[in-house]
């Protein structure tokens, strides 16, 4: 019985992913032939990215009830191994200008483009690019897991942004600069460049995310959040599920790292501050901690709010009649408003840690109910 | 079956239990009874591992499972029903006991039938999350997710905290009815008439020490025993 229904959400979520591809193919078609829509391509390609590192973020912190803000470190480490491993060889002289052409001399898509094919083999290179981004964030993540871990709440809090803090400004070191290209930007990498292959990889990602959730050890995960010392007593080591939790978790913080850092073409460490973890954790809360679609809808909400929707309020020629309100910058006094209004009225986020299909299946229900009552 | 020998264990430099010895023989009720920090539930959570003690040792039949991980010690076959209930308030009931059986490899829905047919009102809540249960519901569930671990002994910390008279009748008879089923158990009140009363054997703490043994029935006629833990009063 069990087995069936991991199948079956499998066989939703892939359909699920299926069916946001198709939608995304179409939405680049609208985008071009529609006024106005210029935003939406972007739009979607960063809730798509943003979705995968909210959820990731969900998994430790809704599921795991591991209040951590290292996030941004993670993903600025997995930014940074992508942009590293895939810029393309000839134009590595022209990014690492100051520091003849850096250490690294290999470009993996680049290879891989040359032995399978320009066009698959390239694909190859980058998701491949992509785990190794992923993996070398969750060996961080063991690593510093290990002391960091044992810490509760907000200590806990407290470490790992030290921790994401330590990692921006090793990133800037000039001793590494060979490596790093020390606080310049990184650019001219690989990147994906139709909506769909964003829309494709993350949507893998978070259904690999949904069977963890949804396995004995999302369930002991869940069972740890609950109470931990009661689930202590039930045999769950607390120690090998909170750091399992944790290197999941890092990992597709990492890999969601490196599709970000595709998204934005260029990278920098300065930009992988604290609130970059705040925007994600903003995002979570919002869609409600411990449901992965509110995390979803809680990144498009986010996204379209603060980088399309909400931008004639910042343009001071919108004002009507001499106000002086709208000006640079408004945007985000409403912004703030409305997150404030969402957490007032639904205390546990939009979603609560209900998901979509959950609330699908209490309305047929209530439906199903009132036509039997008739 | 389990034999503690002079067990003493402290708690951030106070000595909370101050050497204790007893044995709990295979398929009886063993009860400790005393006050408030007699150091009962520090006894049981040294043996459930969630405690390390300073001293002593913890035999379960012939093996030393002093201080062993307490995922180790549920896998020999002691499970803990925590004080407070304390079951996972955001998950079904189903996936609590699902919880329950996490360190069985083999199939578990003849034990989820077993729980089922103990307290059928489970199986009527299954699919709701056990926050939204009364407080004898809980302690069904804590009781049944313990079971599902498929536990040699089964140590109870204060079933009856906080539950109506009626409800407390109900759990006893329910653990009778375990004990009957060849599970062996530890249990620890402070309704001591209660506990006495389906006990095998039964032991008495106070500040740290066993200070009494003896069969229930025994202890249950006890003058001392009487006074100062069953409220009679003396003439």
């Amino acid at each position: 019985m069990k087995k069936q229904n991991n199948l079956k959400t499998l066989l939703v979520t892939l359909v699920t992913i299926a069916v946001f591809a198709v939608l995304s193919v179409g939405a680049e078609a609208v985008a071009g032939n529609v006024d106005g829509m210029s935003m939406l391509v972007p739009v979607l390609k960063k809730t798509a990215v943003y979705s995968l590192i909210a959820v990731s973020m969900n998994l430790l912190n809704g599921f795991t009830g591991l209040f951590s803000l290292g996030h941004a470190g993670f993903m600025l480490v997995g930014a940074y191994t992508y942009a590293i491993l895939s810029i393309p060889v000839a134009k590595r002289a022209g990014v690492y200008q100051y520091y003849d052409g850096g250490v690294v001399q290999f470009s993996i898509p680049e290879t891989f483009g040359n032995l399978m094919g320009e066009s698959v083999g390239t694909v190859i290179g980058m998701l491949l690019t992509l785990v190794i981004s992923g993996l070398i964030a969750a060996f961080l993540a063991w690593l510093i897991g290990l002391p960091v871990l044992r810490l509760k709440s907000d200590y806990l809090a407290i470490a790992t942004l030290g921790f994401a803090e330590i990692i921006r400004t090793f990133i800037q070191y000039e001793g590494f600069a060979p490596l790093t290209n020390g606080s310049n930007t990184l650019r001219q990498y690989a990147s994906f460049k139709s909506l769909y292959a964003y829309v494709i990889v993350a949507g893998l990602c978070i259904a690999v995310i949904v069977l963890i959730v949804n396995s004995t050890y999302g369930r002991a995960f869940k069972a740890i959040r609950d109470d931990e010392i009661a689930a202590e007593a039930m045999g769950i080591n607390l120690a090998k599920h909170k750091m399992m939790s944790f290197i999941i978790s890092s990992f597709f913080a990492g890999f969601g790292g490196g599709l970000m850092a595709m998204y934005m073409a260029s990278v920098q460490a300065k930009s992988f501050t604290v609130s970059m973890t705040y925007e994600i954790l903003l995002i979570v809360v919002i869609g409600g901690i411990g449901s992965i679609t509110g995390s979803i809808i809680g990144t498009f909400l986010f996204v379209g709010c603060s980088e399309w929707w909400l931008r004639f309020l910042d343009e001071s020629a919108n004002n009507i009649g001499g106000l002086k309100l709208l000006a640079p910058g408004f945007r985000m006094v409403v912004f703030s408003i409305f997150v404030m209004i969402i957490v007032l009225f639904f205390r546990r986020g939009i979603m609560g840690t209900h998901e979509l299909p959950d609330v699908f299946r209490f309305l047929r229900k209530k439906i199903k109910g009132k036509g039997a009552a008739k | 079956m389990l034999k503690i020998d002079e067990l003493r264990v402290s708690y951030g430099g106070i000595e909370a239990v101050k050497g204790i010895t007893m044995e709990v023989p295979e398929g009886k009720i063993v009860t400790l009874i005393g006050a408030n920090g007699a150091g009962k539930s520090t006894t049981l959570r040294t043996i459930a591992g969630l405690v390390k003690p300073a001293h002593g040792r913890i035999h379960l039949q012939a093996e030393d499972i002093t201080a062993l991980n307490p995922d180790r010690i549920v896998s020999k076959g002691i499970t803990l029903v925590p004080e407070g209930r304390r079951v996972f308030p955001d998950l079904t009931v189903l996936e609590n006991l699902k919880v329950g059986a996490y360190l069985r490899n083999d199939s578990i829905e003849d034990d989820l039938k077993w729980v089922y047919e103990l307290f059928p009102r489970l199986k009527e809540r299954s699919w709701q999350p056990a926050g939204t249960l009364s407080g004898g519901e809980q302690q069904m569930l804590a009781v049944g997710r313990a079971l599902m671990s498929r536990p040699k002994i089964m140590m109870m910390d204060e079933p009856s905290l906080g539950l109506a008279p009626i409800v407390v009748q109900g759990i006893f008879d329910i653990i009778r009815e375990i004990n009957r089923q060849g599970v062996t158990i530890l249990l620890i009140e402070q309704n001591a008439n209660m506990a006495l009363k389906i006990a095998d054997l039964a032991y008495v703490m106070e500040t740290g020490k066993i200070t009494r043994s003896g069969t229930g029935q025994e202890l249950l006629n006890d003058e001392s025993i009487k006074e100062a833990y069953l409220g009679k009063k003396r003439k």
